[in-house]
Protein backbone atom coordinates (compact mmCIF):
# COMPACT_ATOMS: atom_id res chain seq x y z
CA UNK A 1 0.00 0.00 0.00
CA UNK A 2 1.47 3.49 -0.68
CA UNK A 3 2.07 6.14 2.03
CA UNK A 4 -1.07 7.89 3.44
CA UNK A 5 -0.80 11.13 5.26
CA UNK A 6 -3.91 12.86 7.03
CA UNK A 7 -5.94 15.36 5.54
CA UNK A 8 -5.34 18.75 7.92
CA UNK A 9 -8.55 20.20 9.20
CA UNK A 10 -8.91 24.14 8.21
CA UNK A 11 -12.46 24.75 8.59
CA UNK A 12 -11.94 26.29 11.87
CA UNK A 13 -12.68 29.92 13.18
CA UNK A 14 -15.02 32.61 12.03
CA UNK A 15 -18.34 30.98 14.42
CA UNK A 16 -18.59 33.32 17.03
CA UNK A 17 -20.87 31.88 19.24
CA UNK A 18 -21.50 33.08 22.28
CA UNK A 19 -19.52 32.07 25.57
CA UNK A 20 -21.41 31.44 28.58
CA UNK A 21 -20.13 33.05 31.13
CA UNK A 22 -17.22 35.00 29.01
CA UNK A 23 -19.15 38.45 29.59
CA UNK A 24 -19.25 37.65 33.46
CA UNK A 25 -15.93 37.16 34.20
CA UNK A 26 -14.42 40.56 31.49
CA UNK A 27 -17.23 42.49 33.90
CA UNK A 28 -15.60 41.32 37.15
CA UNK A 29 -11.80 42.03 35.78
CA UNK A 30 -12.24 45.01 34.66
CA UNK A 31 -13.75 46.34 37.69
CA UNK A 32 -11.22 44.46 40.10
CA UNK A 33 -8.39 46.01 37.84
CA UNK A 34 -10.14 49.43 38.70
CA UNK A 35 -10.54 48.95 42.13
CA UNK A 36 -7.03 47.49 42.33
CA UNK A 37 -5.49 50.53 40.79
CA UNK A 38 -7.39 53.18 43.00
CA UNK A 39 -6.43 51.39 46.28
CA UNK A 40 -2.69 51.69 45.13
CA UNK A 41 -3.32 55.05 44.44
CA UNK A 42 -2.60 54.48 41.27
CA UNK A 43 -5.74 56.30 39.99
CA UNK A 44 -6.52 59.77 42.54
CA UNK A 45 -9.99 59.68 44.09
CA UNK A 46 -10.93 63.41 42.45
CA UNK A 47 -10.61 62.17 39.04
CA UNK A 48 -11.70 58.72 39.17
CA UNK A 49 -13.52 57.54 42.12
CA UNK A 50 -12.84 53.09 43.07
CA UNK A 51 -16.14 51.11 42.13
CA UNK A 52 -16.61 50.95 46.09
CA UNK A 53 -16.53 54.73 46.85
CA UNK A 54 -19.05 54.99 43.61
CA UNK A 55 -20.97 51.91 45.13
CA UNK A 56 -21.33 53.62 48.49
CA UNK A 57 -22.59 56.60 46.54
CA UNK A 58 -25.42 55.01 45.26
CA UNK A 59 -26.46 53.33 48.20
CA UNK A 60 -26.47 56.81 50.09
CA UNK A 61 -28.58 58.30 47.49
CA UNK A 62 -31.16 55.53 47.67
CA UNK A 63 -31.48 55.42 51.19
CA UNK A 64 -32.30 59.47 50.85
CA UNK A 65 -34.88 58.37 48.05
CA UNK A 66 -33.18 61.29 45.94
CA UNK A 67 -31.92 58.29 43.65
CA UNK A 68 -35.65 57.07 43.56
CA UNK A 69 -37.10 60.76 42.55
CA UNK A 70 -34.30 61.17 39.47
CA UNK A 71 -35.14 57.69 38.22
CA UNK A 72 -38.66 58.05 38.21
CA UNK A 73 -38.65 61.57 36.57
CA UNK A 74 -36.18 60.05 33.91
CA UNK A 75 -38.00 57.22 33.24
CA UNK A 76 -41.52 58.52 32.96
CA UNK A 77 -40.04 61.24 30.24
CA UNK A 78 -37.95 57.80 28.69
CA UNK A 79 -41.47 56.17 28.47
CA UNK A 80 -43.49 59.00 27.43
CA UNK A 81 -41.67 60.10 24.61
CA UNK A 82 -40.39 57.06 23.60
CA UNK A 83 -44.22 56.07 22.98
CA UNK A 84 -45.18 58.83 21.41
CA UNK A 85 -42.05 58.42 18.88
CA UNK A 86 -42.53 55.07 18.25
CA UNK A 87 -46.20 54.99 17.37
CA UNK A 88 -45.48 58.45 14.93
CA UNK A 89 -42.80 55.85 13.56
CA UNK A 90 -44.82 52.93 13.02
CA UNK A 91 -47.76 54.84 11.88
CA UNK A 92 -45.53 57.04 9.36
CA UNK A 93 -43.11 54.09 8.64
CA UNK A 94 -46.19 51.83 7.64
CA UNK A 95 -47.84 53.79 5.13
CA UNK A 96 -44.27 54.51 3.48
CA UNK A 97 -43.86 50.65 3.02
CA UNK A 98 -47.36 50.57 1.80
CA UNK A 99 -47.98 54.08 -0.37
CA UNK A 100 -46.21 54.93 -3.19
CA UNK A 101 -47.19 58.82 -2.48
CA UNK A 102 -46.22 58.49 1.03
CA UNK A 103 -42.56 56.79 0.15
CA UNK A 104 -42.04 59.55 -1.82
CA UNK A 105 -42.86 62.15 0.47
CA UNK A 106 -41.55 60.27 3.54
CA UNK A 107 -38.34 59.29 2.10
CA UNK A 108 -36.13 63.00 1.45
CA UNK A 109 -37.95 64.62 4.36
CA UNK A 110 -36.90 61.80 7.00
CA UNK A 111 -33.16 61.86 5.20
CA UNK A 112 -33.33 65.58 6.22
CA UNK A 113 -34.85 65.92 9.04
CA UNK A 114 -32.97 62.25 10.87
CA UNK A 115 -29.18 63.83 10.70
CA UNK A 116 -30.35 66.72 12.69
CA UNK A 117 -28.82 66.34 16.22
CA UNK A 118 -32.37 66.44 18.34
CA UNK A 119 -30.88 68.00 21.40
CA UNK A 120 -30.29 71.32 18.69
CA UNK A 121 -33.90 71.77 18.85
CA UNK A 122 -34.43 71.89 22.48
CA UNK A 123 -34.39 75.84 23.01
CA UNK A 124 -36.70 75.88 19.93
CA UNK A 125 -39.55 73.15 21.60
CA UNK A 126 -38.53 75.23 24.81
CA UNK A 127 -39.93 78.32 23.12
CA UNK A 128 -43.49 76.57 21.96
CA UNK A 129 -43.63 74.32 25.03
CA UNK A 130 -42.38 75.87 28.14
CA UNK A 131 -39.37 74.45 29.90
CA UNK A 132 -41.36 71.86 31.65
CA UNK A 133 -42.04 68.67 30.71
CA UNK A 134 -43.40 68.84 27.03
CA UNK A 135 -40.23 70.19 25.40
CA UNK A 136 -37.90 67.22 27.20
CA UNK A 137 -40.86 64.06 25.97
CA UNK A 138 -41.06 65.77 22.71
CA UNK A 139 -37.29 65.69 22.38
CA UNK A 140 -37.24 62.02 22.87
CA UNK A 141 -40.01 61.58 20.61
CA UNK A 142 -38.40 63.33 17.90
CA UNK A 143 -34.89 61.37 18.13
CA UNK A 144 -36.80 58.04 18.60
CA UNK A 145 -39.20 59.06 15.63
CA UNK A 146 -36.78 58.98 12.85
CA UNK A 147 -35.02 55.86 13.29
CA UNK A 148 -38.49 54.03 13.99
CA UNK A 149 -39.59 55.60 10.15
CA UNK A 150 -36.88 54.02 9.20
CA UNK A 151 -36.50 50.76 10.56
CA UNK A 152 -40.13 50.25 10.21
CA UNK A 153 -40.14 51.12 6.35
CA UNK A 154 -37.31 49.06 5.55
CA UNK A 155 -38.61 46.11 7.30
CA UNK A 156 -42.21 46.62 5.53
CA UNK A 157 -40.03 46.84 2.36
CA UNK A 158 -38.71 43.58 2.89
CA UNK A 159 -41.42 41.20 3.43
CA UNK A 160 -40.96 38.96 0.65
CA UNK A 161 -43.80 39.86 -2.29
CA UNK A 162 -45.21 36.41 -2.62
CA UNK A 163 -46.56 36.51 0.48
CA UNK A 164 -48.31 39.19 -0.75
CA UNK A 165 -49.51 37.77 -3.77
CA UNK A 166 -50.13 34.79 -1.73
CA UNK A 167 -52.67 36.65 0.38
CA UNK A 168 -54.27 38.74 -2.64
CA UNK A 169 -55.05 35.26 -4.08
CA UNK A 170 -57.04 33.96 -1.05
CA UNK A 171 -58.92 37.25 -1.19
CA UNK A 172 -57.50 38.78 1.51
CA UNK A 173 -58.81 42.44 1.67
CA UNK A 174 -55.80 45.07 1.72
CA UNK A 175 -56.76 45.75 5.69
CA UNK A 176 -55.97 42.16 6.56
CA UNK A 177 -52.58 42.20 4.35
CA UNK A 178 -51.24 44.41 6.16
CA UNK A 179 -52.34 43.31 9.57
CA UNK A 180 -52.02 39.51 8.83
CA UNK A 181 -48.70 39.49 6.33
CA UNK A 182 -46.65 42.97 6.22
CA UNK A 183 -47.16 43.69 9.83
CA UNK A 184 -45.84 40.14 11.57
CA UNK A 185 -43.27 40.10 8.39
CA UNK A 186 -42.10 43.27 9.59
CA UNK A 187 -41.61 42.82 13.57
CA UNK A 188 -38.18 41.45 13.54
CA UNK A 189 -36.89 44.50 11.51
CA UNK A 190 -38.77 46.57 13.94
CA UNK A 191 -37.72 44.72 17.01
CA UNK A 192 -34.04 45.06 16.01
CA UNK A 193 -35.27 49.17 15.31
CA UNK A 194 -36.52 49.46 19.32
CA UNK A 195 -32.81 48.54 20.20
CA UNK A 196 -31.35 51.62 18.64
CA UNK A 197 -34.93 53.99 19.57
CA UNK A 198 -34.18 53.05 23.03
CA UNK A 199 -30.51 53.83 23.37
CA UNK A 200 -31.54 57.21 21.35
CA UNK A 201 -34.26 58.27 24.09
CA UNK A 202 -31.92 57.67 26.89
CA UNK A 203 -29.15 59.21 25.20
CA UNK A 204 -31.57 62.43 24.88
CA UNK A 205 -33.12 62.19 28.42
CA UNK A 206 -29.67 62.77 29.56
CA UNK A 207 -28.92 65.76 27.31
CA UNK A 208 -32.52 67.04 27.90
CA UNK A 209 -32.20 66.80 31.86
CA UNK A 210 -29.31 68.64 31.61
CA UNK A 211 -30.42 71.40 29.94
CA UNK A 212 -33.07 72.46 32.49
CA UNK A 213 -34.22 69.90 34.77
CA UNK A 214 -34.67 70.03 38.50
CA UNK A 215 -35.09 66.15 38.56
CA UNK A 216 -33.98 63.49 36.70
CA UNK A 217 -30.27 61.31 36.06
CA UNK A 218 -28.99 64.12 34.04
CA UNK A 219 -29.70 67.00 36.52
CA UNK A 220 -28.19 64.50 39.24
CA UNK A 221 -24.67 64.19 36.97
CA UNK A 222 -24.71 67.65 36.20
CA UNK A 223 -25.20 68.62 39.71
CA UNK A 224 -22.82 66.36 41.31
CA UNK A 225 -20.03 68.10 38.25
CA UNK A 226 -20.44 71.10 39.11
CA UNK A 227 -19.41 70.42 42.92
CA UNK A 228 -16.77 67.72 41.64
CA UNK A 229 -18.33 65.11 43.46
CA UNK A 230 -16.90 62.59 41.54
CA UNK A 231 -18.18 59.29 43.40
CA UNK A 232 -21.45 60.69 42.33
CA UNK A 233 -20.83 61.73 39.09
CA UNK A 234 -20.00 58.28 38.30
CA UNK A 235 -22.55 56.95 40.13
CA UNK A 236 -25.05 58.48 37.77
CA UNK A 237 -23.18 57.12 34.67
CA UNK A 238 -23.86 53.20 35.99
CA UNK A 239 -27.24 53.77 36.79
CA UNK A 240 -26.91 54.84 32.76
CA UNK A 241 -25.32 52.03 32.17
CA UNK A 242 -28.00 49.34 34.35
CA UNK A 243 -30.61 51.24 32.86
CA UNK A 244 -29.05 50.23 29.44
CA UNK A 245 -28.49 47.02 29.96
CA UNK A 246 -31.99 46.08 31.69
CA UNK A 247 -33.96 47.33 28.45
CA UNK A 248 -31.32 45.02 26.18
CA UNK A 249 -32.33 42.35 28.39
CA UNK A 250 -36.21 43.09 28.28
CA UNK A 251 -36.17 43.54 24.40
CA UNK A 252 -34.16 40.49 24.13
CA UNK A 253 -37.08 38.65 26.42
CA UNK A 254 -39.91 39.94 23.93
CA UNK A 255 -37.86 39.31 21.04
CA UNK A 256 -37.30 35.39 22.21
CA UNK A 257 -41.09 35.67 22.88
CA UNK A 258 -42.73 37.38 19.59
CA UNK A 259 -39.98 35.96 17.37
CA UNK A 260 -40.14 31.99 18.60
CA UNK A 261 -41.02 31.14 14.99
CA UNK A 262 -37.58 31.75 14.32
CA UNK B 1 -66.37 25.68 -13.58
CA UNK B 2 -64.81 25.81 -16.92
CA UNK B 3 -62.40 28.52 -17.75
CA UNK B 4 -62.17 29.96 -21.42
CA UNK B 5 -59.15 32.30 -22.26
CA UNK B 6 -59.69 34.49 -25.32
CA UNK B 7 -57.01 35.57 -27.08
CA UNK B 8 -54.97 36.56 -24.18
CA UNK B 9 -51.50 39.01 -24.97
CA UNK B 10 -49.44 40.53 -22.18
CA UNK B 11 -46.55 42.55 -22.51
CA UNK B 12 -43.79 44.10 -19.96
CA UNK B 13 -43.03 47.04 -20.70
CA UNK B 14 -41.49 46.49 -24.38
CA UNK B 15 -41.23 42.82 -23.84
CA UNK B 16 -43.57 40.35 -25.16
CA UNK B 17 -44.43 37.66 -22.77
CA UNK B 18 -47.90 36.51 -23.86
CA UNK B 19 -49.25 36.75 -27.55
CA UNK B 20 -53.04 35.43 -28.62
CA UNK B 21 -53.20 32.62 -26.33
CA UNK B 22 -57.07 30.62 -26.65
CA UNK B 23 -57.21 27.91 -24.50
CA UNK B 24 -60.23 26.36 -22.90
CA UNK B 25 -60.20 24.23 -19.71
CA UNK B 26 -63.28 21.82 -18.97
CA UNK B 27 -64.63 21.63 -15.50
CA UNK B 28 -63.00 18.65 -13.89
CA UNK B 29 -60.05 18.09 -15.60
CA UNK B 30 -56.44 18.66 -15.05
CA UNK B 31 -54.39 20.95 -17.53
CA UNK B 32 -50.65 20.29 -17.73
CA UNK B 33 -49.17 23.92 -18.86
CA UNK B 34 -45.60 23.74 -20.67
CA UNK B 35 -43.27 25.18 -22.46
CA UNK B 36 -39.44 26.64 -22.78
CA UNK B 37 -38.22 28.61 -19.87
CA UNK B 38 -39.25 32.17 -19.76
CA UNK B 39 -42.42 31.45 -21.99
CA UNK B 40 -44.99 32.95 -20.21
CA UNK B 41 -46.42 30.21 -18.44
CA UNK B 42 -46.48 31.89 -14.87
CA UNK B 43 -47.43 35.09 -16.50
CA UNK B 44 -50.72 33.15 -17.99
CA UNK B 45 -51.58 31.27 -14.83
CA UNK B 46 -51.42 34.87 -12.89
CA UNK B 47 -54.16 35.91 -15.90
CA UNK B 48 -55.97 32.77 -15.80
CA UNK B 49 -56.94 33.52 -11.60
CA UNK B 50 -57.47 37.64 -11.97
CA UNK B 51 -53.64 38.06 -9.61
CA UNK B 52 -52.44 39.98 -13.25
CA UNK B 53 -54.58 42.21 -15.79
CA UNK B 54 -53.86 40.87 -19.29
CA UNK B 55 -52.51 43.65 -21.93
CA UNK B 56 -55.42 42.47 -24.09
CA UNK B 57 -58.14 39.56 -23.73
CA UNK B 58 -59.89 38.16 -21.51
CA UNK B 59 -60.52 35.32 -18.99
CA UNK B 60 -64.13 34.11 -18.74
CA UNK B 61 -65.37 31.57 -16.38
CA UNK B 62 -68.73 29.36 -16.96
CA UNK B 63 -70.73 26.82 -14.31
CA UNK B 64 -71.69 26.49 -11.00
CA UNK B 65 -69.56 27.11 -8.26
CA UNK B 66 -68.98 24.03 -6.28
CA UNK B 67 -70.67 23.85 -2.95
CA UNK B 68 -68.89 25.41 -0.12
CA UNK B 69 -66.73 27.16 -2.68
CA UNK B 70 -65.38 30.38 -0.58
CA UNK B 71 -62.79 31.31 -2.85
CA UNK B 72 -63.46 30.45 -6.59
CA UNK B 73 -59.11 30.52 -8.02
CA UNK B 74 -56.88 29.50 -5.78
CA UNK B 75 -53.20 29.18 -6.24
CA UNK B 76 -50.61 26.53 -5.09
CA UNK B 77 -47.12 28.03 -5.13
CA UNK B 78 -43.69 26.98 -5.82
CA UNK B 79 -42.04 28.50 -2.80
CA UNK B 80 -45.17 27.25 -0.74
CA UNK B 81 -45.66 31.05 0.24
CA UNK B 82 -46.40 30.12 3.89
CA UNK B 83 -46.43 32.69 6.61
CA UNK B 84 -43.46 31.33 9.00
CA UNK B 85 -44.84 33.01 12.20
CA UNK B 86 -48.24 30.76 11.82
CA UNK B 87 -48.25 26.87 12.71
CA UNK B 88 -49.52 24.51 9.83
CA UNK B 89 -52.93 24.80 11.24
CA UNK B 90 -52.66 28.83 11.58
CA UNK B 91 -51.47 29.08 7.59
CA UNK B 92 -54.47 26.84 6.89
CA UNK B 93 -56.96 28.70 9.06
CA UNK B 94 -55.76 32.31 7.47
CA UNK B 95 -57.44 31.13 4.16
CA UNK B 96 -61.29 31.42 6.24
CA UNK B 97 -60.32 33.91 8.82
CA UNK B 98 -61.68 37.12 6.53
CA UNK B 99 -64.98 34.63 5.41
CA UNK B 100 -66.73 35.03 8.84
CA UNK B 101 -67.51 31.39 9.01
CA UNK B 102 -68.45 30.80 12.48
CA UNK B 103 -65.29 29.19 14.75
CA UNK B 104 -67.04 25.42 14.44
CA UNK B 105 -67.27 25.55 10.86
CA UNK B 106 -63.60 27.11 10.53
CA UNK B 107 -62.06 24.34 12.82
CA UNK B 108 -63.68 21.87 11.27
CA UNK B 109 -62.86 22.48 7.45
CA UNK B 110 -59.42 22.91 9.16
CA UNK B 111 -59.04 19.79 10.58
CA UNK B 112 -60.77 17.61 7.55
CA UNK B 113 -58.40 19.25 5.18
CA UNK B 114 -55.34 18.52 7.59
CA UNK B 115 -56.60 15.09 7.68
CA UNK B 116 -56.98 14.94 3.89
CA UNK B 117 -52.99 16.17 3.71
CA UNK B 118 -51.75 13.82 6.15
CA UNK B 119 -50.71 16.87 8.72
CA UNK B 120 -52.67 15.90 11.62
CA UNK B 121 -49.62 15.36 14.07
CA UNK B 122 -48.18 18.63 12.07
CA UNK B 123 -50.70 21.08 13.26
CA UNK B 124 -49.20 22.90 16.06
CA UNK B 125 -45.67 22.86 14.13
CA UNK B 126 -44.45 25.71 12.52
CA UNK B 127 -42.91 25.62 9.02
CA UNK B 128 -39.63 26.33 10.23
CA UNK B 129 -39.66 22.41 11.58
CA UNK B 130 -40.80 20.49 8.57
CA UNK B 131 -39.74 19.10 5.13
CA UNK B 132 -40.13 20.57 2.42
CA UNK B 133 -42.63 18.05 1.45
CA UNK B 134 -44.34 18.96 4.07
CA UNK B 135 -44.54 22.35 3.26
CA UNK B 136 -45.95 22.18 0.18
CA UNK B 137 -48.61 19.48 1.68
CA UNK B 138 -49.65 22.81 4.09
CA UNK B 139 -49.73 24.45 0.76
CA UNK B 140 -52.25 22.26 -0.82
CA UNK B 141 -54.34 22.33 2.68
CA UNK B 142 -54.75 25.44 2.37
CA UNK B 143 -55.47 25.50 -0.67
CA UNK B 144 -58.47 22.48 -0.47
CA UNK B 145 -59.63 24.19 2.61
CA UNK B 146 -61.21 26.83 1.08
CA UNK B 147 -62.85 24.36 -1.97
CA UNK B 148 -61.63 26.29 -4.78
CA UNK B 149 -63.91 26.05 -8.39
CA UNK B 150 -60.20 26.38 -10.00
CA UNK B 151 -56.47 25.15 -8.80
CA UNK B 152 -53.68 26.92 -10.43
CA UNK B 153 -50.42 24.85 -9.63
CA UNK B 154 -47.09 26.79 -10.63
CA UNK B 155 -44.47 24.52 -10.48
CA UNK B 156 -45.41 23.03 -7.44
CA UNK B 157 -43.28 20.11 -6.91
CA UNK B 158 -39.69 21.62 -8.49
CA UNK B 159 -38.28 23.03 -5.32
CA UNK B 160 -38.69 19.36 -3.90
CA UNK B 161 -35.97 16.62 -4.10
CA UNK B 162 -36.88 13.50 -6.96
CA UNK B 163 -38.28 11.21 -4.09
CA UNK B 164 -40.50 13.63 -2.10
CA UNK B 165 -41.85 14.78 -5.57
CA UNK B 166 -42.84 10.92 -6.26
CA UNK B 167 -45.37 10.65 -3.10
CA UNK B 168 -46.54 14.45 -3.80
CA UNK B 169 -47.35 13.40 -7.14
CA UNK B 170 -49.25 10.50 -5.53
CA UNK B 171 -51.00 12.65 -2.92
CA UNK B 172 -51.83 14.81 -5.97
CA UNK B 173 -53.44 11.85 -8.15
CA UNK B 174 -55.48 11.14 -4.34
CA UNK B 175 -57.23 14.11 -3.83
CA UNK B 176 -57.97 15.34 -7.40
CA UNK B 177 -59.69 11.59 -7.59
CA UNK B 178 -61.63 12.79 -4.45
CA UNK B 179 -62.15 16.18 -5.37
CA UNK B 180 -62.04 16.27 -9.21
CA UNK B 181 -60.85 19.67 -8.67
CA UNK B 182 -60.59 21.98 -12.10
CA UNK B 183 -56.78 22.20 -12.18
CA UNK B 184 -53.69 23.85 -14.51
CA UNK B 185 -50.65 22.88 -13.69
CA UNK B 186 -47.77 24.80 -14.74
CA UNK B 187 -44.56 22.36 -15.05
CA UNK B 188 -40.56 22.04 -16.62
CA UNK B 189 -41.17 18.52 -16.20
CA UNK B 190 -42.62 16.21 -18.68
CA UNK B 191 -42.53 13.21 -17.02
CA UNK B 192 -44.93 15.25 -14.11
CA UNK B 193 -47.30 16.67 -16.98
CA UNK B 194 -47.31 12.72 -18.49
CA UNK B 195 -48.66 11.57 -14.60
CA UNK B 196 -50.95 13.85 -13.54
CA UNK B 197 -52.56 15.61 -16.92
CA UNK B 198 -55.71 14.77 -18.86
CA UNK B 199 -54.84 17.17 -21.56
CA UNK B 200 -51.26 19.15 -21.73
CA UNK B 201 -50.79 22.28 -23.59
CA UNK B 202 -47.34 23.07 -25.06
CA UNK B 203 -46.46 26.74 -25.49
CA UNK B 204 -44.20 28.16 -27.67
CA UNK B 205 -40.73 30.10 -26.69
CA UNK B 206 -41.62 33.85 -26.35
CA UNK B 207 -43.87 35.36 -26.79
CA UNK B 208 -45.93 32.42 -25.98
CA UNK B 209 -48.65 31.04 -28.26
CA UNK B 210 -49.97 28.01 -27.64
CA UNK B 211 -48.13 25.12 -29.70
CA UNK B 212 -50.23 22.72 -29.35
CA UNK B 213 -52.53 20.38 -27.28
CA UNK B 214 -52.00 17.08 -26.92
CA UNK B 215 -54.27 14.23 -25.04
CA UNK B 216 -53.00 11.97 -22.82
CA UNK B 217 -55.05 8.81 -23.76
CA UNK B 218 -54.22 6.15 -20.80
CA UNK B 219 -56.33 6.82 -17.83
CA UNK B 220 -54.57 8.72 -15.09
CA UNK B 221 -55.73 5.57 -12.54
CA UNK B 222 -53.75 3.14 -14.98
CA UNK B 223 -50.95 5.71 -15.56
CA UNK B 224 -48.66 3.45 -12.73
CA UNK B 225 -49.01 0.17 -14.66
CA UNK B 226 -46.08 -1.49 -16.72
CA UNK B 227 -48.39 -1.66 -19.41
CA UNK B 228 -48.83 1.45 -20.66
CA UNK B 229 -45.01 2.47 -19.59
CA UNK B 230 -44.00 2.90 -23.45
CA UNK B 231 -46.87 4.56 -24.50
CA UNK B 232 -46.43 7.21 -21.87
CA UNK B 233 -42.45 7.33 -22.30
CA UNK B 234 -43.22 7.85 -26.02
CA UNK B 235 -45.54 10.59 -25.65
CA UNK B 236 -42.97 12.18 -23.20
CA UNK B 237 -40.79 11.70 -26.45
CA UNK B 238 -43.18 13.89 -28.54
CA UNK B 239 -43.36 16.55 -26.16
CA UNK B 240 -39.67 17.11 -25.52
CA UNK B 241 -39.56 17.08 -29.56
CA UNK B 242 -41.99 19.69 -29.79
CA UNK B 243 -40.25 22.24 -26.81
CA UNK B 244 -36.29 20.73 -27.27
CA UNK B 245 -35.20 23.36 -30.37
CA UNK B 246 -37.14 26.13 -28.38
CA UNK B 247 -35.82 25.27 -25.07
CA UNK B 248 -32.20 25.65 -26.35
CA UNK B 249 -32.63 28.61 -27.91
CA UNK B 250 -34.69 29.90 -24.50
CA UNK B 251 -32.08 28.94 -22.66
CA UNK B 252 -29.24 30.85 -24.78
CA UNK B 253 -31.22 34.47 -24.25
CA UNK B 254 -30.16 37.23 -22.27
CA UNK B 255 -33.04 37.38 -19.22
CA UNK B 256 -33.79 41.34 -19.30
CA UNK B 257 -35.92 40.87 -16.75
N1 LIG C 1 -42.89 41.57 -13.50
C1 LIG C 1 -42.21 41.43 -14.66
N2 LIG C 1 -41.67 42.50 -15.26
C2 LIG C 1 -40.98 42.38 -16.42
N3 LIG C 1 -40.78 41.22 -17.05
C3 LIG C 1 -41.29 40.12 -16.51
C4 LIG C 1 -42.02 40.16 -15.28
N4 LIG C 1 -42.41 38.90 -14.98
C5 LIG C 1 -41.93 38.13 -15.96
N5 LIG C 1 -41.27 38.84 -16.90
C6 LIG C 1 -40.66 38.31 -18.12
O1 LIG C 1 -41.69 37.80 -18.92
C7 LIG C 1 -41.33 36.58 -19.49
C8 LIG C 1 -42.30 35.51 -19.09
O2 LIG C 1 -42.19 35.30 -17.69
P1 LIG C 1 -42.90 34.11 -16.93
O3 LIG C 1 -42.44 34.15 -15.53
O4 LIG C 1 -44.35 34.17 -17.18
O5 LIG C 1 -42.28 32.85 -17.69
P2 LIG C 1 -42.31 31.34 -17.25
O6 LIG C 1 -42.66 30.57 -18.45
O7 LIG C 1 -43.14 31.14 -16.04
O8 LIG C 1 -40.79 31.14 -16.90
P3 LIG C 1 -40.14 30.02 -15.98
O9 LIG C 1 -40.14 28.80 -16.82
O10 LIG C 1 -38.76 30.55 -15.75
O11 LIG C 1 -40.95 29.91 -14.75
C9 LIG C 1 -39.92 36.29 -19.02
O12 LIG C 1 -39.03 36.67 -20.03
C10 LIG C 1 -39.73 37.16 -17.82
O13 LIG C 1 -38.40 37.58 -17.74
MG1 LIG D 1 -42.70 30.49 -14.00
Amino acid sequence: MPETRPVAFRGGGFNPAGRRGASWIAFAAIIAAWQLSSSSGLLPALFMPSPLSVVEALARRVETGALTRHLAASLQRIALGWAVGTLGGLAIGTAMGIFAVARSIGLPVTSALFPIPKIALLPLLILWFGIGEPSKVATIALGVLFPTIISTYTAIDGVPRNLIRMGQSFGLPAAMIVWKILLPGALPGILSGFRISSSIALILVVAAEMIGAEHGIGAFILAAGNLMQTDQLVAGVVLLSLLGLAVSFGLSRLERWLLRWR
Amino acid sequence: MDLIVREVSHRYGELRALEAVSLAVQAGETLALIGPSGCGKSTLLGIMGGLLEPSAGEVLTSGPLPEGCLNPFTYIFQDFALLPWRTVEGNVSLALEHHGLGAGERAERVASALALCGLVEFAHAFPKQLSGGMRQRVGIARAIVVRPALLFLDEPLSALDAQTRELLMEDLLAIWARERTTSIYVTHNLQEAVRLADRICVLSRRPGRVKEIVEVEVPREERANAEHARALAELQGRLWDLIRDEAAVADREMQDA
